[in-house]
């Protein structure tokens, strides 16, 4: 059986999943429920300085597709909003009861020197095995200069970054909003800044549906209501883009990676470790089915690793990263079309409808002695898959690859490029 | 005794009236707003798709899924009214599993077609909820066309013409509008008198009136209607009931079951009808099907229902055949009804012959016989087409084909402004077809008036 234990800049875990810091890990006694159900570790719910925040109801925003219940979720919950003294004490009493568990603390203080070096020392005491800068929040802790206020600005991600290293002898782990331009940059400001690690991504702004009867975005707080933070199965394409981005930056220089954004199943987080990630963290699964989802999250990801001959994780870590690659560097010779399997077609129309009105007219819609059959026009087809993706019978068609005979050759090659006519010139 | 015991059973009352409720209640209840929307969301929304194509009338039935999967079940229902007037009661006597949701692809794919008819009856039963009538009259022609026969294929051709701006009087025979909707389909698919709420929806649109008690060849003629219409339809069914040729046909207990579920769908308390204890159903199709599962709900203890043929030959379907196995209905192929056999004037057995398939593939006896028990039988081998009265002066008034009226393709007779459809025209006798040929000819009818 695979090994699953990670070991992530030093905070050693008996699996690669952690609770993302949410409301799932706001107290002892959810998190305590996740150590017994399986779960490598936690990130505790963001902790800020005394007094508490305050949170609204309703929190919680969701949009479902075709029946399917919480395709993507949105809270405009804020961080802890319990005393800092009680989160501490039961921070350090679940690690003591708990040790082959990670425990991380994920904090948020406003941005002076002196707030960051106040709430470290306490964090210490409590025998965590590392921090998470809270950098992404982007809703309500935002206006009041702190989480995505700050992971926005490079400058202060670094000067934070580096505070907790100056600090605290604990791991540093900052988390990154995605709501920025390019990834890279708060990505690099937190390496330039020391940081053991990056976690990615944090929630996207957004506002998950309007009320039509109320006028109001979801979810509505009497009347009103404000973009949230995104989040769920739906998000998890941009948070594997960014995670990636990181992984093949040169100036990142291989900073591990927490992986965060749609974690459901063995298969998405595989996904995020082929990406790079070191672990990865979970957090809207979690709050949909309760915490007994790792435990499929941990076999199946063992079954697989077993049937792909991998014995631990980093034995397939990063393997996907080399393959990430700009547009600019693919194969434009590279040729494949569409077949249909005429024995799996249920006859649908789906695929012809598709390319015919939205894409390259290549799958004709015919009857045989009256039957409706759909055929791929070879020389129409341009490869692009979309028929495939809206066929609902899985390997009914699939994509060929034909042999042109044309040699490998990118778009900087091409002399179709009229950059590169111009450099012949 | 022996008196007693000779004497059949046959008796009033023999359940519980809320065993009634029970047995008679809808047997597929509407779907409720959660299920319907995942059973939409099941649909693919097709191109070209194959469910229309098996719809007799043409309804877009991607599309209206679509709308209920989006909550627009109001245009769902539109939708789907404007191909099928009668989509109400189609949802619910359509023998879908021959048609749209035997077309259906997931067929091909999963064996379990979505379920269209149970999506279209979510629909425009919330239509219907509303007392919205969703289509008006286009600018009235000031023509007028009359309508014999005011079952589904007669108001489907009437409200089309009404909808397109004609006037219209349908002469209905009976008591009530609806036709088989209202006397022959069985209660358990039709409850709490749905035919006739289905009647008074449609007749929102405005323009038609009925007039019951109204026979043709009693109390008006086809020249009379002739004279006095711009155009003339013909929508009047079967009136006859083919008969057994059965020796022992008449003795008492011996029935038709269209009478009989004609009585059953009139009556206020079911405790009042008749019901033997053994019963023998003869005949293979729907009616047969039905008048076997509701004599068996309203308490009969042993029902055969026995047929000359296969169960691949049986007019009902499958799922019909089932029904009644799950009803408790035994069925027996392979017989047919050789004589009744009575005491007193009463039915008490039923003698069968066992059939077979000669060489030539023509049904043919055994010459082996069995004889079932009997209290009660009703024959329900068929109806027939009474042409008598179309008939003037010893000659028929317009050309018959198989013994019902001939047509062409948009529902046209032999007989200058008159066309027909519905069960008294060639064509399968289905409720969805009757609707189909109503509005083909209605159309027909405006292009002719319009000229």
């Amino acid at each position: 059986m695979a090994d699953l234990s990670t070991n992530f800049i030093g905070i050693k875990s008996p699996n690669p999943y952690w609770l993302a810091s949410a409301p799932p890990t706001d107290k002892a006694y959810n998190v305590v429920r996740a150590f017994k159900a399986g779960w490598g570790g936690v990130v505790w719910k963001t902790l800020g300085e005394d007094p508490p925040v305050v949170n609204v109801s309703s929190r919680y925003g969701a949009i479902g597709y075709k029946g399917n219940r919480v395709a993507g979720f949105n809270n405009i919950e804020l961080i802890s909003d319990r005393p800092l003294e009680v989160n501490l004490q039961e921070i350090k009493q679940v690690k003591r009861d708990w040790p082959d568990r990670a425990m991380i603390v994920s904090l948020m203080v406003p941005c002076t020197e002196d707030s960051w070096k106040n709430i470290l020392k306490r964090i210490e005491d409590t025998e965590a095995d590392g921090i998470e800068l809270n950098f992404g929040c982007p809703h309500g802790m935002s206006e009041r200069g702190m989480g995505a206020a700050v992971g926005q600005v490079p400058e202060y991600v670094e000067m934070v970054a580096r505070w907790c290293k100056q600090y605290s002898r604990m791991p540093v782990i900052v988390k990154l909003t995605p709501n920025i331009t390019n990834i890279l940059s708060s990505a690099r400001a937190a390496v330039r800044g020391g940081a053991d690690a990056v976690s990615l991504i944090n929630t996207i702004n957004s506002i998950t549906s309007v009320n039509l009867d109320l006028m109001a975005p979801e979810p509505t707080v009497d009347g009103k209501g404000t973009h949230g933070g995104y989040c769920g199965p739906a998000v998890k394409p941009i948070a594997l883009h960014m995670v990636a981005e990181i992984a093949r930056d040169p100036e990142c220089k291989n900073i591990p990676i927490s992986g965060i954004g749609g974690v459901e199943t063995w298969r998405d987080a595989a996904e995020f470790m082929a990406l790079g990630a070191g672990t990865v963290q979970v957090c809207t699964a979690a709050m949909h089915y309760g915490f007994t989802i790792v435990d499929d999250m941990n076999d199946g990801l063992a079954n697989w690793m077993d049937s792909k001959g991998y014995r631990r994780i980093e034995d397939f870590r990063a393997r996907a990263v080399p393959n990430v690659t700009d547009w600019q560097h693919l194969n434009i010779n590279y040729q494949i079309v569409a077949q249909i399997d005429q024995d799996r077609c249920i006859k649908c129309g789906l695929c012809h409808i598709a390319c015919e009105d939205t894409s390259h007219q290549a799958i004709s819609a015919l009857r045989v002695d009256g039957a409706r059959r759909y055929e791929v026009v070879d020389e129409e087809c341009v490869g692009c898959n979309l028929c495939l993706h809206v066929c609902p019978v899985e390997n009914c068609i699939t994509m060929k690859e034909i042999d042109n005979g044309k040699p490998f050759l990118t778009w900087k090659d091409d002399p179709r490029n009229p950059m590169n006519q111009k450099a012949a010139e | 005794m022996s008196e007693i015991d000779i004497r059949p059973d046959i008796a009033t009352g023999r359940l519980k009236a809320e065993q009634y409720t029970e047995n008679f209640d809808d047997l597929v209840p509407v779907l409720d707003r959660k299920t319907a929307l995942v059973e939409a969301n099941r649909c693919y929304f097709c191109y070209d798709a194959p469910c229309i194509e098996a719809c007799p009338t043409g309804i877009d039935i991607p599309g209206f899924i679509k709308k209920i999967a989006t909550d627009n079940v109001r245009g769902s229902a539109v939708r789907i009214l404007e191909a099928n007037i009668f989509g109400g009661a189609c949802a619910r006597v359509c023998p879908t599993e021959i048609l749209c949701e035997q077309a259906c692809v997931r067929n091909a794919q999963e064996n379990k077609p979505v379920t269209i008819g149970r999506l279209q009856r979510y629909a425009t039963d919330h239509l219907m909820a509303t007392g919205e009538h969703p289509f008006t009259r286009a600018p009235l022609t000031g023509r007028k066309v009359a309508v014999v026969g005011a079952g589904p294929a007669g108001l489907s051709c009437a409200h089309r013409l009404a909808m397109l701006g004609h006037d219209v009087v349908v002469f209905e025979a009976k008591a009530h509008p609806g036709g088989l909707n209202e006397y022959g389909v069985a209660e358990y698919k039709m409850p709490d008198h749905f035919a006739r709420a289905e009647v008074d929806f449609l007749l929102k649109i405005g323009g038609i009136e009925i007039r019951t008690g109204q026979a043709l060849g009693r109390d008006i003629t086809l020249s009379g209607l002739r004279r006095d219409y711009d155009a003339v339809f013909l929508g009047m069914g079967l009136a006859g009931v083919k008969a057994l040729e059965a020796e022992g046909e008449e003795l008492a207990g011996v029935m038709n079951a269209v009478d009989y579920i004609a009585d059953l769908r009139q009556a206020d308390d079911f405790g009042r009808l008749p019901v033997g204890r053994k019963v023998v159903v003869i005949g293979g199709g729907n009616t047969a099907i039905d008048i076997a599962i509701q004599i068996r709900r309203l308490g009969a203890e042993d029902v055969t229902l026995v047929y000359r043929r296969g169960p691949s030959e049986m007019g009902a379907t499958h799922h019909e055949q089932e029904l009644a196995q799950v009803n408790g209905v035994r069925i027996k192929h392979w017989a047919r009804p050789v004589k009744l056999t009575g005491q007193g004037g009463a039915v008490r057995e039923a003698v069968f012959e066992y059939t077979q398939l000669d060489a030539d593939g023509r049904l043919i006896g055994t010459g082996d016989h069995f004889a079932v028990p009997a209290d009660m039988v009703f024959k329900a081998i068929g109806q027939s087409f009474v042409p008598d009265p179309l008939r003037q002066d010893g000659r028929d008034l317009l050309e018959l084909k198989g013994a019902k009226i001939a047509v062409d393709a948009e529902g046209k007779t032999s007989l200058d402004k008159v066309w027909a459809g519905g069960d008294c025209t060639p064509g399968q006798d289905l409720t969805v077809a009757a609707v189909q040929d109503g509005k083909i000819a209605a159309l027909a009818i405006d292009r002719a008036l319009r000229g």
